[in-house]
């Protein structure tokens, strides 16, 4: 504990490199971001797992999409939007004794929505009709882009319950990796803008209005008088809430860009998500947002870039009979049937083929991380692990690799 | 079943990082090369989809990026202003900057307005122009089902005007499995094999259109046979290993667990695999592609998966 707090404070006298340890002492607000398919998830639940073994905080890991195994991982099998505590029989198993509390939600678009709906509608009756309007059960269920505003809203809710000292926030998969940074912004403009206003003025005297006649006409003809009237009649429900919306998405834009607040950029070392993740990150320092660190993910291990290994492989290959002749006996000496030279002799040259093809790849991604283009205060490098994760074990081996 | 490159609408989908984009554009490359007249379009790239072929950035308007090969970028207020154009014949359709702007709000707000746009342009080069394919890079699977099932909710909340008209004759195209498939691409890894089992029950349940296929990628080799194994371990041993540092006058550890690494990922993976086709069902064919141990991107990656896919498909 006097460690973290001098480390924090002393910084300009003799300043450790910042890790993801120092990193999420710090911050109280950790948003994982990246591509998809980089394993976001699982390193945004590592990390909180991580900061609740070692800091004595009580931390919430917010998934978005968890596989399901993690989600038992993290006892979060079927549960909605609530907060759970994960048990410390999940710790004990794990042969760890925490010294804060982890706690773990799964963000439920639909439900998230209805609650924001419960939280600003001026009254009931208001409440259950715009809950009950198929325009809104489509806007909130089926249409997804609405994802990304909702993962930041409750954030923000679970920001404002101030139950938490460090909350480690998924990011949904999103059509641009910006989207959801953007999402509150565009919340808020979408309720306030003009466009809007004509929608909800009452039908009959939308013909009449010179600036608006020409959108009218054009939206009837292909989308049906009825249907406008539908979106009309949502609108008008939806107004009354206006006020309370546009506040709030901007409160929760503010909450994105306050100091307590850091962003990870996970990505593998393959060219195309990193790209995307570097693109990312530029983008984020434009915003004025902290860019806490980049952690690289599933890389492939040190061992296959050696040149030296590039010769004991080839040397397998092009002498795998000779070789094999040479250890038939000593692999025979453990069983009499394996001691086939000619079957020996695949086995090298197999094996010295895979390891050759690894390299090219592991060579490839060695190149990559030398040639990133931004340059983050903590770069965190994940191996590949070759089986799933499952369990809290599992979680806490690659937390420690994120750790540094 | 119809075969792939016989359908003339494929929309390819999947997790993202499992090589979607890839797919999508091999697999026009293969029916390009095999004498079709195909259109690309990608949906929601920024005209990147070049870059497998190596040509310039793509737009609204289709390139020839390869012999016999066109690609386009969607983008959902072109596809307004030349369905207006089109359709309505209105007399506004010389000043349409103000409308569209108030379409892409709408858009906003109204479900399905912008996949309607999206997915009628699809259909419509499909109906009035002559591809003989539109392979389209669709949305990433969490988004695909809203896209295809766009016509129906459409159709479900408007009741009459031109749209209703519209999606009508849409919804009899991406219903017809003889024109119109979906092509899911997946890796043999956990969460990308779960997607694509809910995926393939959302499009039956959600959708009319038919799951045509799954592309199993990066799958990789099998190493060794049961046999070949046991030799793989008893070589492992420290008398042959320490013999065999001393024969190639290096350490052959590590080149020794580089296999043991391949081994356990495609045991791993395998798992997965047996998940994902009992997870299917046993009609939609399942098209398996290698891993691609290379160095290289672009084009040459893209002939490379062509090949694997056209092997798969039995050309």
């Amino acid at each position: 504990m006097a460690a973290r707090a001098t480390r924090s404070r002393a910084s300009e006298v003799d300043a450790p490199a910042p890790t993801m340890d120092s990193l999420l002492a710090t911050k109280e607000i950790v948003v994982a971001c990246g591509p998809g398919g980089v394993g976001k998830t699982t390193t945004a639940a590592a990390s909180a797992l991580m900061a609740a073994v070692n800091h004595g905080s009580k931390v919430l890991v917010l998934t978005v999409d968890p596989a399901k195994r993690l989600a038992n991982a993290l006892g979060l099998d079927g549960i909605g939007n609530a907060e759970h505590r994960v048990p410390n029989s999940a710790f004990k198993a794990a042969g760890v004794k925490p010294r804060g509390e982890l706690w773990a939600a799964m963000l439920d678009t639909k439900e998230s929505w209805d609650s924001l709906i419960r939280h600003h509608a001026p009254d009931e009756q208001t409440r259950d009709e715009i809950l009950a309007n198929p325009l809104y059960q489509n806007i909130s269920g089926r249409f997804i882009q609405s994802h990304d505003y909702i993962a930041m809203e409750r954030l923000y809710e679970i920001h404002l319950s101030a139950e938490y000292d460090l909350i480690v926030v998924d990011t949904p998969p999103t059509r641009n990796a910006l989207d959801f940074l953007d999402a509150p912004e565009r919340m808020a403009d979408f309720f306030s803008s003009r466009l809007l206003r004509w929608l909800i003025v009452p039908y009959r005297s939308k013909l009449v209005n010179v600036a608006t006649k020409p959108f009218y006409q054009i939206s009837d003809r292909i989308l049906g008088t009825e249907f406008m009237s539908d979106i009309s009649e949502f609108f008008i429900l939806f107004q009354t809430m206006y006020d309370g919306f546009v506040e709030r998405s901007k409160s929760v834009g503010r909450l994105l860009s306050d100091r307590r607040t850091t962003f990870v950029v996970v990505s593998t070392l393959e060219a195309t998500p990193l790209r995307e993740a570097e693109f990312f990150a530029e983008q984020l320092t434009e915003r004025k947002l902290h860019l806490g660190a980049i952690i690289l993910n599933k890389v492939l291990p040190d061992y296959l870039q050696g040149r030296a290994g590039t010769k004991v492989a080839e040397a397998m290959k092009d002498r795998a009979e000779d070789l094999a002749a040479e250890l038939a006996p000593l692999v025979a000496a453990s069983d009499s049937a394996l001691g086939d030279p000619a079957q020996i002799a695949r086995v090298l040259s197999e094996v010295a083929d895979s390891y050759l093809n690894f390299q090219i790849v592991a060579i490839r991604e060695m190149e990559e991380r030398s040639t990133l283009a931004v340059t983050p205060d903590v770069l965190a490098t994940v191996p590949f692990f070759d089986t799933d994760i499952y369990d809290l074990s599992g979680l806490l081996r690659l937390g420690e690799q994120i750790w540094g | 079943m119809t075969p792939l490159l016989e359908r003339k609408l494929v929309f390819v989908t999947g997790k993202g990082g499992t090589g979607k984009t890839t797919v999508a554009t091999a697999l026009a490359l293969l029916a390009a090369s095999r004498g079709k007249r195909v259109l690309i379009c990608e949906i929601d790239g920024k005209g990147e989809l070049a870059g497998y072929y190596e040509g310039p950035p793509t737009a609204f308007k289709e390139k020839e990026v390869q012999p016999n090969l066109f690609a386009m970028t969607m983008d959902t207020e072109a596809s307004l202003r030349e369905y207006l154009k089109i359709q309505l014949r209105v007399p506004i359709v010389g000043r349409i900057g103000p409308v569209a702007k108030a379409f892409d709000f709408l858009a906003a707000a109204a479900p399905g307005v912008r996949e309607i746009l999206t997915v009628g342009k699809l259909c419509f080069e499909v109906r009035d122009k002559d591809w003989d394919m539109v392979v389209v890079d669709a949305p990433a699977s969490g988004h695909i089902v809203g896209q295809l099932a766009a016509p129906q909710a459409v159709n479900g909340l408007v009741k009459v005007g031109l749209i209703r008209t519209q999606t009508d004759w849409m919804l009899d195209m991406l219903s017809d499995p003889a024109i119109t498939g979906l092509l899911a691409v997946c890796t043999p890894e956990e969460m990308p094999v779960s997607e694509t089992i809910e995926l393939a029950a959302r499009v039956r349940e959600e959708t009319t259109v038919q799951l045509a296929g799954v592309v199993v990628n990066r799958v990789l080799p099998e190493l060794f046979g049961r046999q070949e194994e046991a030799v793989f371990e008893a070589l492992s041993a420290d008398a042959p290993m320490a013999e065999l540092d001393g024969l190639v006058g290096g350490d052959a550890a590590p080149v020794l667990e580089a296999a043991r690494l391949a081994v356990t990922m495609r045991r791993t993976r395998s798992t997965h695999l047996e998940r994902l086709r009992a997870g299917i069902d046993p009609d939609v064919p399942m098209l398996y592609l290698p891993y691609l141990f290379t160095r290289s991107h672009g084009l040459r990656t893209t002939r490379q998966v062509a090949e694997s896919l056209g092997e798969e498909l039995g050309y």
